[in-house]
């Protein structure tokens, strides 16, 4: 346990001052923000279709969901499993990590941690910015009526979906990143990843849950088919949650076999 | 076993078909300068490699302290700082970062990161970017990240490899330092004799993988047989007069004779007999080949 909490400091003293540690605050804090600029500069127009209060919150965090949930989401998870393992290719470090002593696995899994702790951190911050911007958008439209709908459930329910339904292409990038030092391959598999994900998954695939890099976009659907109904009544884990966790988990346990007899050339 | 701090016993190593190292024994004794000689691509690195157990060896053929490296992976490494290739630095970061991130990763007091920077002389560049440092203050940014931990074992993989002819003298001392004053053992590698020369105390010469000399400095001085020269006006008459009478000629160019050296009376004897003989001796010494020759012999030869 140690040495994983030591290996988590140490990522986390590696990456401060890498774009991938900032661009997990400022992905966040730049579409949050054009948006909530958006619904500041066009405010005349979007009061005109009179929206009740939680379709006005609908169209506002959707806005931000659809961006996140369709593209920005799978490339920023393959982006951050790319950085979190680049840092060693690039520098030639994995021989000076490996001679440390310290274990294997926590190596590996501070690594795959802070990976998930950088999703978790930006998708976080695009709950809270979505729900704070949201009230500074009342006080500065006060015409605006964010303040007669409380829309927290739903951001909450809707970003743990993301979260978790990313964890699954998260592990299988982590693989391809541990094992290739270059930019193309992994982030290659990635793109044609994540355009098939998005057309299985559009064009309503039976099966498409079963590819890793359609599941955000799976599961941010059901979200918006059911918030018609009742938005409070939808559940987190659904199949596809679920089918991103065990992916997720089996490919972190392949990632370690992987790790534990990686030979460093 | 007690009082080696590396041995290997019959050591092999393959990448895939391609033998790297072949029934390697070295023997490293506790407190000694380890010269680790070969040429390019003679299998120095990769021995490093798995000595930090980077590289899986075999089991029951690497042994560290006495301890077997593959169940004491994590044991062993704490007693053991490396340096190996190119070193290994985050360029992002400054000296004093890197040195910093090293001391989280140990649970050292960050404190030694200064003093290791003072150690190797980079002080003033401590919050310099290291992708800015020059190779030279890379490589001793390396050497101080191998000490942070202040390591019984040091292996040092060409800790000189593009230092300037200060900063190597800086590094040998640096070792005669650590290992006189503080009793560290060190593996150091080498392609270059001269370098290992003035510091190891042992030395181990490998090519193809394969050890070809082990022993100290004193033992392979010994294996440098001394020469006479004769330098000489007619190098062929003389060459063919010398033989006739009996010495054995290991080499003749148009101006020096060269046979093995006996004793210094048999010089007197010969040169008297040359002499007499009416040949013009200008120069008549005794010559010990030296260790760099010696190495290019023993490397190439095999």
């Amino acid at each position: 346990m140690r040495s994983l909490y030591i290996s988590l400091v140490s990522e986390f003293y590696k990456s401060k001052k890498t774009l991938a540690f900032w661009a997990a605050i400022l992905l966040p804090l730049i579409i949050c923000g054009l948006i909530t600029f958006g619904f500041y500069s066009s405010s005349e127009k979007i009061l005109n279709y009179h929206y009740p209060p939680i379709m006005l919150w609908g169209q506002y965090c959707g806005a931000a969901l659809n961006v996140m949930g369709l593209l920005v989401m799978p490339f920023y998870v393959i982006f951050m499993a790319f950085s979190v393992n680049n840092i060693e290719h690039k520098n030639d470090t994995w021989k000076t990590l490996f001679a440390q002593p310290l274990n294997k696995f926590s190596i590996y899994t501070a690594k795959y941690l802070y990976a998930v702790g950088l999703i978790f951190i930006s998708l976080f911050l695009f709950a809270s910015l979505t729900y704070g911007f949201g009230h500074l958008l009342q006080v500065l439209v006060p015409k605006y009526n964010f303040n007669q709908y409380n829309p927290l459930n739903i951001l909450i329910n809707a970003y743990t979906k993301l979260f978790l339904s990313s964890l699954g292409i998260l592990s299988l990038q982590f693989i391809l990143s541990l094992v290739w030092a270059d930019f193309l391959k992994p982030m290659g598999i990635g793109f044609v990843g994540t355009i098939m994900g998005i057309i299985t998954a559009n064009v309503g695939w039976k099966y498409a849950y079963l590819i890793p890099y359609c599941l955000p976009t799976l599961s941010l659907r059901i979200t918006k088919v059911k918030k018609g109904a009742n938005p409070l009544d939808f559940p987190v884990f659904t199949q596809e949650i679920w089918t991103s966790l065990i992916y997720a988990l089996i490919l972190f346990i392949v990632g370690y076999f992987i790790v534990s007899r990686k030979s460093i050339k | 076993m007690g009082n080696y701090a590396i041995e290997t016993v019959g050591l092999n190593f393959n990448f895939g078909n391609q033998a790297i190292v072949k029934d390697l024994s070295l023997q490293v004794p506790k407190g000694s300068i380890y010269g680790f000689l070969g040429p390019n691509g003679a299998g120095k690195t990769t021995t490093i490699k798995i000595l930090l157990n980077l590289l899986k060896s075999p089991s029951d053929q690497v042994f560290i302290f006495g301890k077997e490296i593959n169940n004491n992976r994590i044991a062993i490494l704490k007693r053991v700082g490396a340096l190996v290739e190119q070193p290994a630095i985050y360029g992002h970061l400054t000296g004093k970062e890197n040195l910093i991130n090293r001391c989280i990763l140990l649970g050292i007091k960050k404190s030694k990161a200064s003093e290791m920077l003072a150690l190797v002389g980079l002080s003033d560049a401590a919050d310099k970017k290291s992708n800015k440092y020059s190779l030279g203050m890379k490589q001793r940014l390396g050497i101080a990240l191998a000490l942070v931990s202040d390591p019984e074992l040091l292996l040092l993989d060409e800790p000189t490899n593009g230092l300037d002819p200060n900063g190597i003298i800086e590094v040998r001392n640096l070792m005669i330092d650590l290992a006189v004053k503080h009793h560290k053992t060190i593996l150091v590698s080498s392609h270059l004799l001269a370098e290992i020369e003035r510091t190891a105390t042992h030395v181990g010469i490998i090519n193809k993988g394969q050890l070809l000399f082990q022993g100290t400095i004193d033992e392979l001085h010994q294996l440098s047989k001394p020469m006479l020269e004769i330098e000489v006006d007619d190098t062929e008459k003389a060459g063919a007069f010398i033989s006739k009478s009996g010495y054995e000629i290991a080499g003749q160019t148009d101006k020096k004779i060269t046979i093995p050296f006996t004793s210094a009376q048999e010089s007197a004897t010969l040169n008297a007999l040359l002499v007499q003989n009416g040949f013009k001796v200008s120069s008549l010494y005794q010559q010990r080949k030296d260790l760099e020759n010696l190495f290019l012999d023993i490397t190439k030869t095999n």
